[in-house]
């Protein structure tokens, strides 16, 4: 009986405990396997600790190139899409314009098409161009598909910004270019940040769109993808879980200057 | 302080159209150095779109906006000696209270800029919370802090934009009177723009009765309320009794005037309109200059008093005064307000009673015009001004 009741009582801890665990538990599998040391080509079944792959990560052939090349990819197209999709945003939220509501729409199709369909497209298309696959071709497609998903975040922020702000900071004698980087910049820094954040995870670990458009350069994903098919290296949990663990310490960070700075002000 | 006119700020024939849509009518304005000096009219009238043309927030379609001697229509707002205290308050969220009063000077360059802020903060009461973000006040701490904000920066000129519409009805009668004394003190230019009769008379001393793009009127508080000059001014400031009239005979300086059979008096100097004899005049008289007598004592009533018969239609006990609505040949509706000193129980709903007023407290309008103009929800009154700050291309 009293179980019942302790049950009752605390049922959305359990409840959010397991769903938590459903959440993690791929993460814990791919870590307690990154410290795995397999019989044969396949890092499948557990055989005994070792710490082999942690201390040489870069191990295996290829594995460190394709990730330092899919870490540049990810960081120039999110710097491509952040830019470009910041200033659509603006002018999408600030100017009335001819075609104005058809672009609203049209930049949401990469988010509603299917990304095979995509993939394939974009590849006809380079193809009929006569263009080189590779670095250039990724990192189009890349900054392509992430533009969508920034101008949504940046949208969502300038829109509930109030336009009398800025014009406060033109009667406070602030240029225009002041304007922007002490006023407008600063507040809309939240949405900006969460579109760039979207778009470097998004380009990181796309696989599909890349490996059409790649020719024979090799992205992480696609490097992944390769091994799985002939034995399965465990320096590949070793990327895993430290891409995990940053992660994971960036958000720490995140909340320790969060919560700083709300203490500081308050 | 010399008698320096650099603070006057004079609007030269300025008007703003968007596209079809006028806001403004060409407009000639002139507010003295040291003023306080309100706009007033409902929405849509053209007094915010005024404002925001003073700062340089709105070009003018023609003319020009002078502060002193200097041209400053081409100016963008950022070059003006002119501040603004917005509607929303518009404190930049990022920044705390004191950052957000430090604005101003640190664009101009100002490198020591601690002193100045705590003094201006302390005169707005508000030095204890310099570190706290402007979510975590309360609105009238942020409408002190937009003042605070613009005041520092010691314009020619400082604009109130509806400053006091958020708050609260107690809030917003002690920063009336707050407002007014920082005004004394700083002895800047102030120019009100409020939707509010009771705000705009109760702080400025010049009012502009602004309708449709248009100063109907201009004048001291007490000169609008006792001459007002349209039916659009009499009803817009409190409210008038307004009758519809024929000018009957001139005699010396009082014309006398028929109307529903009785006569009314009326001096000469108090009428605006033109007076020929047969024509017609709308007479107006304030709720509050009327004197009620119930129709058993009409023989009581002095002579020389304009009068006028009904019917009590409504009561309404409100402490200090009653209001009656009264049912009249002439008037359907007439308000008058009778303070609570020897209250005649006769006096309800039903009875038979007679208005009479001092004819000095009768004042004459042009009949060309609307009896409902500046009434609530009369037409043109709420139109919606263009939303503000949206880029049009």
């Amino acid at each position: 009986m009293t179980f019942v009741r302790w049950f009752k009582r605390h049922l959305v801890v359990i409840a959010g405990l397991l769903t938590l665990g459903y959440l993690l538990l791929p993460n814990v599998v791919v870590t307690v396997f990154s410290f795995n040391d397999p019989k044969g080509r396949f890092n499948y079944e557990w055989q005994r600790f070792s710490t082999d792959a942690w201390t040489d990560p870069c191990g295996v052939a290829d594995l460190c190139g394709s990730l330092s090349l899919s870490l540049r990819i990810a960081a120039w197209a999110t710097l491509g899409a952040t830019v470009l999709g910041t200033l659509i945003a603006f002018a999408l939220v600030r100017y009335r314009f001819r075609a104005r509501g058809a672009v609203n729409s049209l930049i949401f199709l990469p988010m509603a098409m299917p990304e095979v369909v995509m993939a394939a497209s974009l590849l006809t298309l380079f193809l009929n161009m006569g263009v080189q696959l590779g670095f250039w071709t990724i990192l189009i497609a890349h900054i392509m598909f992430c533009l969508s998903f920034v101008v949504t975040a940046v949208k969502a922020r300038v829109m509930s910004m109030d336009p009398s702000l800025e014009q406060a900071a033109q009667d406070l004698y602030a240029g225009p270019l002041q304007t922007f980087l002490r006023v407008t910049l600063p507040i809309a820094a939240p949405g900006i940040a969460a579109g760039a954040l979207l778009a470097f995870a998004l380009s990181f670990d796309d696989f599909i769109i890349t490996n059409f458009n790649a020719g024979a350069t090799v992205t992480f994903p696609m490097f992944v993808w390769g091994s799985a098919q002939r034995g399965t290296p465990v320096q590949i949990n070793v990327i895993g879980t430290a891409m995990f663990i940053v992660a994971v310490l960036l958000v720490l960070a995140g909340m320790v200057v969060g919560n700083r700075r709300r203490r500081h002000t308050a | 302080m010399t008698k320096d006119r650099g603070g006057d700020v004079r609007l030269s024939g300025i008007s703003k159209t968007y596209g079809s849509f006028t806001a403004v009518e060409p407009l000639d304005l002139t507010v003295p150095q040291g003023s306080f000096f309100a706009l007033l009219g409902a929405s849509g009238c053209g007094k915010t779109t005024t404002l925001r043309m003073i700062a340089g927030l709105e070009e003018p379609t023609s003319g020009t906006v002078s502060l002193g001697d200097q041209d400053v229509t081409r100016l963008p707002p950022y070059k003006r000696p002119v501040n603004t205290v917005f509607q929303s308050y518009a404190l930049f969220p990022h920044l705390d209270i004191f950052e957000n009063v430090a604005f101003g000077l640190r664009r101009r360059g100002i490198k020591s800029v601690k002193k100045q802020v705590e003094e201006m903060l302390d005169l707005v009461q508000l030095g204890e919370q310099a570190r706290k973000k402007p979510h975590q006040l309360s609105g009238g701490q942020q409408q002190r802090v937009a003042v605070a904000r613009a005041l520092i920066n010691h314009p020619k000129v400082l604009l109130l934009d509806e400053p006091l519409g958020a708050l609260d009805l107690k809030l917003r009668r002690q920063m009336q009177l707050e407002l007014k004394r920082i005004q004394t003190e700083v002895g800047i230019t102030f120019i009100h723009v409020t939707h509010d009769q009771e705000e705009a008379m109760t702080m400025a001393d010049t009012v502009a009765v602004m309708n449709a793009g248009r100063v109907e009127q201009l004048g001291s508080p007490a000169d609008l309320y006792e001459n007002p000059q349209t039916t659009f001014v009499a009803n817009f400031l409190g409210t008038s009794n307004l009758i519809e009239a024929e000018v009957d005979t001139h005699s010396g300086d009082e014309i006398v005037l028929t109307a529903g059979g009785g006569k009314l008096t009326l001096p000469q100097a108090r009428c605006s309109a033109p007076t020929t004899t047969g024509g017609k005049v709308v007479v107006g008289v304030r709720p509050e200059k009327i004197t009620l007598t119930h129709a058993d004592d009409a023989g009581d009533i002095p002579e020389g008093r304009n009068r006028i018969t009904g019917k009590i239609a409504d009561t309404s006990f409100i402490g200090v005064s009653t209001q009656y609505v009264i049912d009249s040949p002439v008037c359907p509706e007439f308000e008058v307000y009778a303070q609570n000193i020897d209250r005649d129980t006769r006096l309800a709903p039903g009875a038979e009673v007679v208005l009479h007023w001092s004819p000095a407290h009768t004042f004459g309008l042009d009949a060309a015009q609307s009896l409902l103009a500046g009434t609530v929800g009369s037409a043109g009154v709420e139109t919606a001004e263009p939303e503000a700050g949206v880029t049009v291309r």
